[in-house]
């Protein structure tokens, strides 16, 4: 699972989807993998708006990783003057899309329950009474 | 764009601003196989001889000096090889200059004869209905539709979606670079790949992890791997629609999807009726049930209905403004209960596609989300009420009907 995707979940319980704590999902014992994908500056570019710059700090903290600048970065400062990628969107790209929980758990703060990963893949599906 | 032919007939005549547009128009087309400017058309081959040079003389003086050829396109019906070069030879009053040259032609003429389709006549009998004479200009995307052919798949299922109508969904979806679109019953990722092809980032979920998860190295990223698409795929995540994980924020650019609706599939969400399971379940040995690392949550059945209602409110509450939802449903034949198209206020229908089969049909529609200013403030969201009903049959009356 890279963590772009963490920015788009929350918990899967409805009784936590009011609560603040339900966002993000904290990683836990989170096994990391690097994976080498071609960048994709449009994507990037689009996508950057949409991340929660707040929370996304919040888990590469977590998760041991570099801290990021206190803000994200604007739309023109990932392209050089040549309109070239520039060292901040090579970051991102590998923060977002390279970096991935290829085992662990994401806990809600909220309620504790704890959905695992494995092999990459988040299982979000939920006990009857938790329904 | 308007279709001056009849549905019966494979020629469109549509007006576009530049040949450019239309070029780019058809590398993204899937249904189509080719685009010409059109230079003149008729009933008969004086009719049409006379449309040319009343219509295009002025574009033919552009192209007179240019090395040319021509071909002649039989629509449902056949020429001798003898006639082909007779009625080629008869646009020699157009007095082309240039070269003819088959290999090196920067002027390609193609003669389309459009033979209506009259089965009670032997083929060959028949004269066309309709000729007309272009200028070639390009050819589709539809050459990739084998390329994507599920019989070259390493990882399909039952369900999985045919490679050519996958790739028309991608197109209504307005799959491009840059965009990101998620598919809530991915399954074995048909719809996603088909998304990606257009270059579009990519995110799926399914309620069985096992179609995710495939086996023996072949599974849904096996397939983006197949096809070089790795980048464009995002993740995908086992997780059921009606208690999904995903924030209702506006952070997605399309949504596409084949919802279960119970004929091949039973249509399943969390949860059960079961008064023992509704608190934590506590295993022989005194382990918590769910916390096991085999254990299945118990589903039921749910409705179709109201599996289209939570769709729509889902697209509503994720797509940015723009934003399309393209989603199959069946339909009903004549000796079937129809099913309405589900409406939502942020959501206006922008196309309805029908696929028939022998006994059924289904519909490809197509959504956009509304900007929150255009949305009609005074329109009720109405949720159709839940059918009680414990089964698939008791809660779906399309199953009762075509069982």
């Amino acid at each position: 699972m890279k963590l772009l995707t963490l920015n788009f979940l929350t918990c899967a319980r409805k009784a936590c989807k009011t609560s603040a704590a339900s966002f993000p999902l904290h990683p836990r014992e989170a096994e990391l993998e690097q994976v080498e994908l071609d960048m994709n500056p449009q994507f990037i570019r689009n996508v950057l708006p949409r991340v929660e710059w707040e929370a996304m700090r919040s888990i590469s903290q977590e998760l041991g990783l570099p801290s990021l600048p206190d803000t994200a970065p604007g739309p023109e400062e990932l392209a050089d003057a040549e309109g070239g990628p520039t060292q901040i969107l090579k970051d991102l790209h590998t923060l977002l899309m390279e970096t991935t929980i290829a085992s662990g758990k994401l806990l809600c703060a909220n309620c504790g329950h704890e959905y695992a990963i494995k092999e990459g893949i988040a299982n979000f599906l939920l006990p009857s009474h938790l329904v | 764009m308007s279709c001056a032919e009849t549905l019966q007939s494979p020629f469109c005549i549509v007006r576009l601003d530049s040949t450019a547009s239309a070029k780019v128009l058809l590398s993204r087309c899937i249904l189509a196989t080719g685009i010409y400017e059109l230079l003149g058309h008729g009933d008969t081959y004086d009719a049409l001889r006379d449309d040319v040079l009343s219509r295009s003389s002025r574009q033919l003086s552009q192209y007179r000096k240019l090395p040319f050829r021509f071909t002649l396109d039989c629509f449902q019906g056949t020429r001798s090889t003898r006639k082909q070069r007779e009625i080629i030879e008869s646009f020699g009053y157009l007095n082309l200059e240039g070269q003819i040259s088959m290999k090196n032609a920067e002027l390609d003429l193609w003669i389309l004869e459009d033979y209506s389709l009259d089965t009670t006549k032997p083929k060959h009998s028949s004269e066309p209905k309709h000729l007309y004479l272009g200028r070639f200009l390009g050819s589709s995307g539809r050459k990739v539709v084998p390329v994507y052919d599920l019989k070259k798949r390493k990882y399909i299922s039952t369900t999985s979606m045919d490679s050519e109508l996958a790739l028309v969904t991608a197109n209504l979806a307005l799959a491009v670079p840059g965009k990101l679109i998620y598919d809530p019953f991915t399954g074995t990722g048909s719809f996603p790949v088909a998304c990606a092809h257009f270059g579009a980032t990519v995110i799926g979920s399914d309620i069985d992890g096992r179609s995710i998860r495939g086996s023996k190295g072949r599974n849904v990223f096996s397939n983006f791997q197949q096809y070089g698409l790795e980048a464009l795929y995002l993740d995908s995540f086992i997780s059921d629609l009606t208690n999904t994980p995903l924030r209702k924020r506006r952070w997605l650019d399309g949504i596409v999807c084949d919802p279960p609706y119970g004929v091949r599939e039973g249509l399943k969400v969390l949860g059960s009726p079961k008064p023992e399971l509704q608190k934590e379940v506590r295993l022989k040995d005194g382990r918590i049930a769910h916390l096991q690392s085999d254990y299945i949550p118990p589903k039921r059945a749910y409705s179709f209905e109201a599996m289209l209602d939570d769709i729509l409110d889902s697209a509503a509450a994720m797509l940015v403004d723009e934003g399309r939802l393209c989603m199959w449903m069946p339909t009903a034949n004549d000796e079937d209960v129809e099913l309405a198209i589900p409406a939502h206020p942020a959501l206006e229908i922008t196309s309805v596609c029908v696929q028939s089969f022998n006994k059924w049909s289904r519909r490809l529609l197509t959504y956009r989300r509304l900007p929150n200013c255009d949305i009609d403030q005074t329109a009720v969201r109405r949720r159709r009420e839940l059918t009680s009903g414990a089964t698939a049959d008791e809660l779906n009356s399309f199953r009762r009907k075509a069982s």
